[in-house]
C-alpha cells in the first residue's frame, strides 16, 4: 500500500475565516486571535479536528472569526458546552473562549466545576474588567474603586481573582498572558493544549472604548519571574501575592484528566428516540 | 556610523559636501568602467552563515513578517469601521514591510518562512517594528497612522543599533549595522512623508454619535 502523502502544515493566517472582526478597533482581543491562529499553526493540527466554543460577549464572537468548527453558545455557558463535546469526541481539540463576565458571572459555577472535572480542554478567558458589549458594566474582576458613569465611586466590591480559584477548584494548568504579547500568548497556548487536562489562561486583554487606562498595560506587563511549579501549596502563595502582570505558566499540575468511557453505552440515536415516543 | 559622516571624511578640502557626495559617488564608478572592469557590485557581502547569525536573521524576519500582518489587520479593522484613507496606508505599508520580509528571505535563501521564535525575544512584549494594537482609533487619520509607523521605525533602528553595539559575534553586528541604517532611512522617508500629509485639527475624535456611548 503506497503512503498517503502528509498534508504541508498550514499557516496561521489558513486558520483565520473571511470573516472581518467586528471589534473596536485598538480592541486587545484581535491579537488574541492572532495568538490561537499562530498556536494551530505551531501544534499542526487542522481545522476539522478543532472546536472553539463560545458564549456571549464581544471576544466570544471569535469562532466565527476561524476556520475550525465553532459553537457560539449561551450567555456563560461555554464550558458546559466544551465538556460535552470533549467527552464525546475525546479526538478532538476543544478550546473554550470568552469574557470576564460571561466566564467569571455568569458562567462562575461551571468555571468552578470545570475546573475540578478536568476534561482536557482549553479555557482562553480574555479579561478586560468590563462588559464591553452591553456598554461598560463592571464584571466581578473589576476595581472596586473603578469610577465611571454606570458605577458612580465604584462598585465597593473585592474582585474576583480567577487563578486563585482556578487553582483551588483543581485546574490541571493556570497561565496568564497578555494581548500586547501575542507571540508570548500563542506559546502559551500551544503549551495549554499540549497539557493534559483543564488548561486555563487570562489574557489581559484591554478594552480601549470603556477602559482606556488599560493601554498602559503593555508597560506593566513582564514574564513571570519564578520557573512554573507542579506544588498548587507553592503555586497559592504565588498567586495570592502576584500583581496581576506576571506572565508565563504558573501552575502546571499532574492530575488525570477526566476521561469517561462512553463508548460501551452509547445507542443509535433512533433506539433514544424510541424512550421518548409517547 | 552615519552616510554624511562617511562623505565627510572623504570630502577633500574646499569642496562644499553636497557637491563632494554626489561626485564621490559618480567618479569611482566612472573610472572603473573607463578601466574596463566590471562595475562593482552594490550588494551587500556575503556574510559568514553562523549559528548566531541565522538566529539574528530569523529575528529580523519575524520582526518584520509580524510588522507586516500588524499592519494587514489594522487595515482590515479600519475597512470594518469605513475609514478607507487610513485602511489604504495600512494596506500600504504592511506591503513595505512584507518586501523587508521577503528580502530577508531571498538573502537566507530560505524556501519556506522560518519557524517564528517565540517568547519575551525583544526585552519588551512586542515586536519594535509592531505598532502597538492597543493604539488605533476609529476616526484616527492619516497622519497619526504615519505618526505610528514613525516610532516603529525609529524602536527598529534603536533595536539593531543595540545589537550592534552588544558583544554579539562580528558577522551578526555588520548585518546589524547595515539593518539600523536601512531603518534610519525609513525613518527619514516617513517624516519626509509626515511633511505632506494634513495634520489634524483638534477634536478629530470627537463623534456626535459614537458607536460605543456609555448611558
Amino acid at each position: 500500500m503506497s503512503a498517503i502523502p502528509q498534508a504541508p502544515a498550514l499557516t496561521a493566517q489558513q486558520f483565520k475565516s473571511d470573516v472581518k472582526p467586528v471589534w473596536c478597533p485598538g480592541c486587545g482581543d484581535y491579537t488574541v486571535l492572532s495568538s490561537i491562529t499562530k498556536a494551530l499553526a505551531i501544534l499542526a493540527v487542522t481545522p476539522e479536528n478543532v472546536a472553539i466554543v463560545s458564549g456571549i460577549g464581544c471576544s466570544s464572537r471569535i469562532p466565527a472569526y476561524t476556520t475550525c468548527y465553532g459553537f457560539h453558545g449561551v450567555h456563560g455557558r461555554a464550558l458546559a458546552a466544551a465538556t460535552g463535546l470533549k467527552v464525546a469526541r475525546p479526538e478532538l481539540t476543544v478550546i473554550a473562549a470568552g469574557g470576564d463576565g460571561d466566564g467569571y458571572s455568569i458562567g462562575g459555577n461551571h468555571f468552578l466545576h470545570a475546573c475540578r472535572r478536568n476534561v482536557d480542554i482549553t479555557y482562553i478567558v480574555m479579561d478586560n474588567r468590563v462588559y464591553g458589549m452591553t456598554k461598560g458594566q463592571p464584571s466581578p474582576t473589576t476595581e472596586p474603586d473603578w469610577d465611571s458613569k454606570l458605577s458612580p465611586h465604584g462598585t465597593g466590591l473585592r474582585e474576583f481573582h480567577p487563578l486563585v480559584i482556578a487553582l483551588a477548584s483543581g485546574a490541571n494548568f493556570i497561565a496568564r498572558a497578555s494581548s500586547s504579547d501575542p507571540n508570548g500568548t500563542a506559546e502559551l497556548i500551544a503549551q495549554a493544549v499540549r497539557h493534559p487536562g483543564f488548561s486555563f489562561i487570562e489574557v489581559l486583554s484591554p478594552c480601549v472604548t470603556f477602559r482606556p487606562e488599560q493601554r498602559a498595560w503593555k508597560e506593566a506587563v513582564r514574564p513571570a519571574p519564578v520557573a512554573p511549579t507542579d506544588d498548587p501549596a507553592r503555586a497559592a502563595r504565588r498567586l495570592m501575592t502576584d500583581d496581576g502582570f506576571n506572565l508565563g505558566v504558573l501552575y502546571a499540575g499532574r492530575r488525570k484528566p477526566y476521561r469517561p468511557d462512553i463508548g460501551k453505552g452509547t445507542r443509535r440515536v433512533a433506539e433514544l428516540e424510541t424512550e421518548f415516543t409517547l | 556610523m552615519s552616510a554624511k559622516k562617511t562623505a565627510r571624511k572623504k570630502k577633500p578640502a574646499g569642496v562644499p559636501a553636497r557637491v563632494t557626495r554626489k561626485g564621490a559617488a559618480k567618479r569611482p564608478a566612472a573610472k572603473r568602467a573607463a578601466s574596463g572592469a566590471p562595475p562593482k557590485s552594490t550588494a551587500r557581502r556575503a556574510p559568514r552563515r553562523t549559528a548566531p547569525y541565522s538566529d539574528f536573521m530569523i529575528q529580523a524576519y519575524v520582526m518584520e513578517s509580524d510588522a507586516r500582518d500588524r499592519y494587514t489587520e489594522f487595515a482590515d479593522q479600519m475597512e470594518v469601521h469605513n475609514n478607507v484613507a487610513v485602511a489604504r496606508l495600512f494596506r500600504r505599508l504592511a506591503r513595505i514591510e512584507g518586501l523587508h520580509a521577503e528580502k530577508i528571505m531571498k538573502e537566507m535563501g530560505w524556501r519556506t518562512p522560518p519557524a517564528p521564535t517565540l517568547g519575551w525575544i525583544w526585552g519588551h512584549a512586542d515586536a519594535p517594528e509592531s505598532v502597538p494594537v492597543t493604539e488605533l482609533h476609529y476616526l484616527m487619520q492619516p497622519y497619526h497612522a504615519l505618526e505610528l509607523a514613525l516610532q516603529c521605525e525609529q524602536r527598529a533602528a534603536s533595536f539593531f543599533s543595540g545589537i550592534a553595539r552588544s558583544i554579539a559575534p562580528v558577522e551578526v553586528k555588520r548585518i546589524a549595522i547595515e539593518m539600523a541604517k536601512d531603518e534610519r532611512e525609513h525613518v527619514r522617508l516617513i517624516k519626509d512623508w509626515l511633511k505632506k500629509v494634513e495634520k489634524p485639527a483638534p477634536g478629530w475624535d470627537r463623534d456626535p454619535d459614537p458607536p460605543y456611548q456609555a448611558e
